[in-house]
């Protein structure tokens, strides 16, 4: 990389000479090694999903959760450093809480994701301190219907339809480009979101994984961000290997044919 | 009228004479200063302004059923009928309220924000709210503000369950002041409705024989005799019937807007100064 030895890598709030600052892109790269996390935008609400690598079988199966709420209408998944996570929602939910006790009222998706963004760049701004080590996605429902975001390192702060980051970003991003996102239901959503993370899992296969969905939507939560029932997370699960078995099942007649 | 900041909107001394400062007990005299005025001691709420008047409970076999009325006063003036007093919390506590509006409104946000840091916050599926600990926290945040001179101008009964699925029912109000018992009424439902209920579960222990109909009736006769005699009180009220069903689960049947039927004023006639001032 051409930022080594040069020493513009060294601290935060310096500039490479080409415009670059590479304590934020480093951080970028702690990120990518993190397990997949995605998010979808429907017309009727949002679905958060995250591909839970399980590091040690001593871990208790369904426990030490990924996706968290910040407020009654907001969820948060990330990929990357998860203390850096925990801080990141720690603070999104002091946000939420300070606008309620001024303003009596909720806050609104898109003003949230202000206030983070502010927030997170911040930490690009002094040498005293490191930039996030995650991207999150944060997705909701207020007054003016779903909204989905993704906040960078560097403090940049987007809308999306899909958003999806860490390890498997690359083939979710291309399988959530496939969907048409003014006609999706939130329920088709959820099981494409267990496609997706399954899918993207093929580039870590070596290690078992855990999937978590969410969803927030007006109708099944009444606008409340909550994990998505046992029921229809099995039923997610299912969806998703179902094409499995047809490819092992093929690439076994395969086998067969060459014997 | 005079226009000098400090007097500003009081009719003229010239025209009226000077005002008596002893009216007010807390009057601001002729010679204030900005100085003197901070020099004053800092006011506190030092009586109710809306409020709502009496919040009536008791458990029964399997749960317990709380009931207000959805007025608020402004003194004797009827001035809202669509106050509601009744607030769930988490999943199977209702904290009812009656006295001052603002302070109650006021309860709302706080509880608002436990139910958010003890319930939203926790996505492992620990251990929620009860009614219990609601109570205790609600007892500490009164005592605190009575302690700063300074109460939550509520009386607070809280209803609920215990871990044990035993029914939960504990009163706490402005000064502080904490206890349980099987009914439990404020204002003047202590008076009215107390000797009803007591009338069905004359002992603590006793609420295990009184079953969900019974209980109702009951309550349904207390809020028409405080209809009848609490001239603060109104004929449309809420009530919360927490229960157990047949599998030990929880269901919260909030029901708004009931009225007070079967009402019979004949007894008016024959009491002085009740109603008609015909005599």
């Amino acid at each position: 990389m051409t930022s080594i030895g040069t020493g513009y890598d060294l601290s935060n709030s310096v500039f490479s000479p080409d415009g670059r600052n590479f304590q934020v892109e480093y951080a970028m790269k702690a990120v990518e090694n993190g397990g997949t996390s995605i998010g979808i935008k429907c017309k009727d609400g949002v679905v958060l999903a995250v591909e839970k690598i399980i590091n040690s079988k001593l871990l208790v199966p369904g426990k030490n959760k990924r996706i968290q709420t910040v407020d009654r209408h907001i969820g948060v998944v990330y990929s990357g450093l998860l203390p850096d996570g925990r801080h990141f929602v720690n603070r999104a939910r002091d946000e939420a809480q300070s606008f309620k006790s001024i303003y009596k009222n909720s806050i609104s998706v898109p003003h949230l994701m202000d206030r983070l963004g502010i927030y997170v760049q911040n930490y690009t701004c002094y040498n005293s301190v490191r930039p996030f080590g995650i991207v999150s996605i944060v997705g909701g429902i207020d007054d003016n219907g779903p909204h989905l975001y993704m906040i960078e390192p560097s403090g940049s702060c987007w809308g999306y339809s899909g958003a999806a980051t860490g390890k498997g970003r690359q083939l979710a991003k291309s399988e959530l480009e496939k969907l048409n996102y003014e006609e999706l239901e939130i329920k088709e959503a959820v099981k494409l979101a267990a496609k997706i993370i399954h899918l993207a899992h093929e580039d870590n296969k070596d290690k078992d994984y855990e999937l978590e969905i969410s969803w927030v939507s007006k109708e099944f939560t009444k606008g409340r961000h909550e994990f998505v029932p046992d029921d229809l997370l099995e039923e997610a699960k299912k969806f998703a290997e179902e094409d499995d078995d047809e490819e092992e099942e093929e690439e076994e007649e395969g086998d067969e044919m060459q014997e | 009228m005079n226009h000098d900041p400090f007097q500003w909107g009081r009719p003229s001394n010239e025209t009226y004479g000077a005002y008596n400062h002893q009216i007010a007990n807390a009057g601001v005299p002729d010679n204030t200063t900005h100085a003197s005025l901070d020099a004053f001691p800092k006011m506190h709420t030092q009586q109710p302004i809306i409020t709502g008047t009496s919040v009536i409970a008791s458990k029964f076999n399997n749960g317990i059923i709380m009931a207000a009325d959805n007025v608020g006063s402004y003194g004797s003036l009827l001035r809202f009928s669509n106050i509601e007093r009744l607030i769930k919390v988490g999943s199977e506590t209702v904290v009812g309220l009656s006295g001052d509006v603002s302070d109650m409104q006021q309860i709302e946000r706080i509880l608002d924000e436990l139910e958010t840091s003890e319930e939203v916050y926790d996505n492992d599926g620990g251990d929620y709210l009860r009614a219990a600990n609601v109570h205790e926290y609600l007892s500490r945040v009164m005592y605190n503000r009575r302690s700063k001179m300074n109460p939550l101008w509520n009386s607070i009964i809280v209803g609920g369950f215990y871990r044990d699925r035993t029914p939960f029912l504990k009163y706490v109000d402005l000064v502080g002041v904490t206890y349980s018992s099987s009914t439990i009424a404020t204002g003047f439902g202590s008076h009215l409705a107390i000797p009803l209920l007591r009338n069905l579960i004359p002992e603590d222990k006793d609420y295990v024989k009184v079953d969900e109909q019974q209980i109702t009736k009951v309550v349904e006769d207390s809020m028409r005799v405080l209809f009848y005699r609490d001239a603060r009180s109104g004929d449309k009220y809420s009530q919360v019937i927490i229960k157990l069903d047949e599998e030990g689960k929880v269901v919260f049947e909030f029901t708004k807007e009931v009225k007070v039927e079967n009402q019979s004023w004949r007894f008016a006639k024959d009491i002085r100064g009740y109603g008609s001032s015909q005599q």
